[in-house]
C-alpha cells in the first residue's frame, strides 16, 4: 500500500498540493489526472519520496518513506521522469542496465527480463539517439522494470506516443499491475485514464477534487467543475471516447 | 580492464620511454650518451614524466568526472574555480615568500597553492551543497548552482590573480608570476612528484566513488535521485575529488588547460559512454596526453622552451572551436 496523509508539498516556495489523504492498492493502475498546475507531476515526486513532505507523510506499506534508506526506497519505488532527456548517447541494454544501480549489480537476469519483457532484445544493442519515439519510451520505461520496484510512477509515460504505442505500452503495464506490481500514471487523456484505469484520482490546485474507479472519478459532472469544460462521454464502457462541446 | 583501459596503457608503454629519450640531448642505448646521461635521467627527465603522468591522469579523470556532474561534454574542470583559486593561492606566494623563514619559503608556491584550492572547494561546498531538494530544477538545483558558483569564483579568482600582477614588487617578480601561471613541467624533481602524486591518487580514488551516482545523473537529477543517488554527498565527492587532483596539479605545474575537456571527448566514443567507464581511462589517456605534449615542447628547436600550459592551449582552443561547430550541426 502506498499512501499520503494529510500530505502538503512545497515547491519553488508555493504549497503545490495540501492536506492529500490518499490510499493506493498495488495489482492496479491508477491514473493521476488533473488539469494543468494541479500538482499531478509533483505529488508523483512526492510519492516517490523525492520531494519531501512540508506536512503529513507518504509511506510504504505502513513505513513511513522519509525513514527509508534511499537504496531501500529507490529499490521499491521506480520512478519515471517525464523528460526523458538523457545527457549520453548510451545503446538501450546500457540505459536499461541503470535500473539496477540500487541493487549494485549490471549483469542481472532483470535486465534481459526487462528487454524481453518491452521487445527490446533485437534493439539492445543501438544507440537511443538512433530509436523512434515509441523504441524510446519503451527503454526508458525497460530502465524502471530493470529495478524490478514494487512501484511504477510513471509521468505521462504515454505523451508524444501514437495509438498503437500508447495501447502496447498500456498492455505493459497491465502485465506489471497483473504481476503485482503498483503502478501509478499521470495522464492528460482523460478517455486513457477512463479506459485502461482501475483507479482515477482527480486533482484540483493541489487538492482531492474526485477518486473511485474511472465511471464514478471522472464523471461529467466532475469534468465541468474540474477542467470548467462541458463534455459528453459516448460509447460502451471500456471504449469510452469524450466530447467537449465547449466552455461552460 | 576494459578495451579503452588497455589501448591507453599500452600507450603509455610505448610513450613513457620515448619520453626519457627526448630532450636536449637524446639518450639513446644505441647511441652514445652525454657523461652524465644516467645524472640527466634519473634527476631531470624521470621526475618529469613521472610528474606529467601524474597531473595528466588527475586532470583526465576531472574532466571526465565535471563532464558527467553537469551533464556537458563542454565542461571542463579548469572553468569551476578551483584552478584558478589555486593559480591566485600560488600567486600570493610571490607576495608571502620573503617574508618567510628560508625552511618554509620552499613550499611557499605549493603549500598556498593547495590552500586556494581548498578555499575554491570549501567556497563551491558551502554555496552549492545547501541548494535546495524541491526538485524545483532551474538555479535553485544544486548542479545549476555548483556552475554558477564555479564561474564566480573563477572570475573573482581571475581579478585578483590580475589585480596581484599589476601590484607586482619588481619586474622580476612579475616575469615570474606570469611565467608559472602558464603551466610547465621545467626543472621540476621527485620533491614535486611526492607532493602532488598522493593528493591526485586521493583524489581520483575519491572521484572513482562517485561514478555510480554519475552515471545515474545521464537519466536527469529527478531520476538518479530516485536511483538512491544523494546529491549532496556527491557533489563533495566532486568538489573533494576535482580540488584535490586539479589544485594538486595546478601546485606544482601551475595552470594546464583543456586536458579536461579534450581527452573524456577522446576517449568516450571507446567506451559505453557512461561516466564510470570514462574515468579509468580518462586518467590514463590524460597521462598521455600531458606527457607527449611535454616531450614534444622539450625537443621544438626554440630558443627558450615552449611553456607547457600554452602549448596545450594552442592544441586545446581549437578543439574546443570543433566541438562546437560539431555541436552546432548537432553531433555531439
Amino acid at each position: 500500500m502506498l499512501a499520503t496523509e494529510d500530505l502538503a508539498l512545497v515547491r519553488g516556495g508555493r504549497e503545490v498540493i495540501s492536506g492529500l489523504s490518499l490510499a493506493l492498492a498495488p495489482g492496479r493502475i491508477v491514473a493521476l489526472v488533473g488539469p494543468n498546475g494541479a500538482g499531478k507531476s509533483s505529488l508523483l515526486m512526492g510519492l516517490a519520496g523525492l520531494i519531501a513532505p512540508a506536512r503529513g507523510s507518504v509511506s510504504l506499506d505502513g513505513e513511513v518513506l522519509a525513514g527509508l534508506s534511499p537504496k531501500a526506497r529507490a529499490r521499491a519505488l521506480g520512478y519515471l521522469p517525464q523528460e526523458g532527456a538523457l545527457a549520453w548517447d548510451v545503446a538501450v541494454e546500457v540505459l536499461v542496465a541503470l535500473g539496477r544501480l540500487p541493487w549494485g549489480d549490471r549483469g542481472s537476469a532483470a535486465i534481459e527480463a526487462a528487454l524481453g519483457a518491452l521487445d527490446l532484445l533485437h534493439l539492445r544493442r543501438r544507440p537511443v539517439s538512433a530509436l523512434s519515439g515509441g523504441e524510446r519510451a519503451r527503454a526508458l520505461l525497460a530502465r524502471v522494470l530493470a529495478g524490478e520496484p514494487r512501484w511504477i510512477l510513471a509521468d505521462e509515460p504515454l505523451a508524444a506516443l501514437d495509438l498503437a504505442h500508447q495501447l502496447a505500452l498500456l498492455a505493459h503495464l497491465r502485465a506489471c499491475a497483473d504481476a503485482g506490481q503498483g503502478v501509478v500514471m499521470v495522464l492528460h487523456d482523460l478517455a486513457l485514464a477512463m479506459n485502461h484505469a482501475d483507479h482515477v484520482v482527480v486533482l484540483d490546485e493541489g487538492r482531492l477534487a474526485a477518486q473511485g474507479p474511472p465511471a464514478e472519478a471522472l464523471t461529467e459532472e466532475v469534468i465541468a467543475r474540474v477542467w470548467s469544460v462541458r463534455a459528453h462521454w459516448l460509447g460502451p464502457p471500456g471504449a469510452r471516447a469524450l466530447v467537449s462541446t465547449g466552455l461552460p | 580492464m576494459s578495451r579503452a583501459s588497455l589501448a591507453f596503457a599500452a600507450l603509455l608503454a610505448l610513450l613513457v620511454p620515448l619520453s626519457l629519450l627526448a630532450g636536449r640531448v637524446l639518450i639513446a642505448p644505441w647511441a652514445e650518451g652525454p657523461a652524465n646521461a644516467a645524472l640527466i635521467l634519473a634527476e631531470l627527465r624521470a621526475p618529469r614524466a613521472a610528474l606529467a603522468l601524474v597531473i595528466g591522469a588527475g586532470l583526465g579523470a576531472a574532466g571526465a568526472a565535471m563532464q558527467g556532474y553537469l551533464r556537458n561534454s563542454l565542461a571542463d574542470p579548469g572553468l569551476f574555480g578551483i584552478a584558478p583559486m589555486a593559480a591566485l593561492g600560488a600567486v600570493a606566494s610571490f607576495w608571502a615568500r620573503p617574508l618567510l623563514p628560508a625552511a618554509l619559503a620552499d613550499w611557499a608556491l605549493p603549500g598556498l597553492a593547495l590552500a586556494g584550492a581548498g578555499l575554491g572547494m570549501a567556497a563551491l561546498a558551502l554555496i552549492a551543497g545547501r541548494s535546495t531538494s524541491d526538485g524545483a530544477g532551474g538555479a535553485g538545483s544544486g548542479i545549476a548552482l555548483f556552475t554558477l558558483a564555479g564561474l564566480m569564483l573563477a572570475s573573482l579568482a581571475g581579478a585578483l590573480t590580475a589585480l596581484a600582477i599589476t601590484l607586482a614588487p619588481n619586474a622580476f617578480a612579475l616575469s615570474e608570476i606570469v611565467l608559472w601561471l602558464n603551466g610547465a613541467l621545467t626543472d621540476r624533481s621527485w620533491r614535486e612528484v611526492a607532493l602532488a602524486a598522493p593528493l591526485v591518487l586521493a583524489g581520483i580514488a575519491v572521484l572513482l566513488r562517485a561514478a555510480p551516482a554519475l552515471d545515474a545523473l545521464t537519466l536527469g537529477e529527478a531520476a538518479a535521485r530516485s536511483l538512491g543517488v544523494d546529491a549532496r554527498r556527491l557533489l563533495l565527492l566532486l568538489v573533494v575529488g576535482v580540488g584535490l587532483t586539479v589544485g594538486a596539479s595546478v601546485a606544482v605545474a601551475g595552470i594546464i588547460g583543456f586536458v579536461g575537456l579534450i581527452v573524456p571527448h577522446l576517449v568516450r566514443p571507446l567506451t559505453d559512454r557512461l561516466p564510470s567507464s570514462l574515468l579509468v581511462p580518462s586518467a590514463l589517456a590524460g597521462a598521455a596526453l600531458v606527457l607527449a605534449a611535454d616531450s614534444l615542447v622539450r625537443i621544438l628547436p626554440l630558443v627558450t622552451e615552449l611553456r607547457l600550459g600554452i602549448a596545450l592551449s594552442l592544441i586545446g582552443a581549437p578543439f574546443f572551436g570543433y566541438l562546437l561547430m560539431k555541436m552546432r550541426r548537432g553531433l555531439v
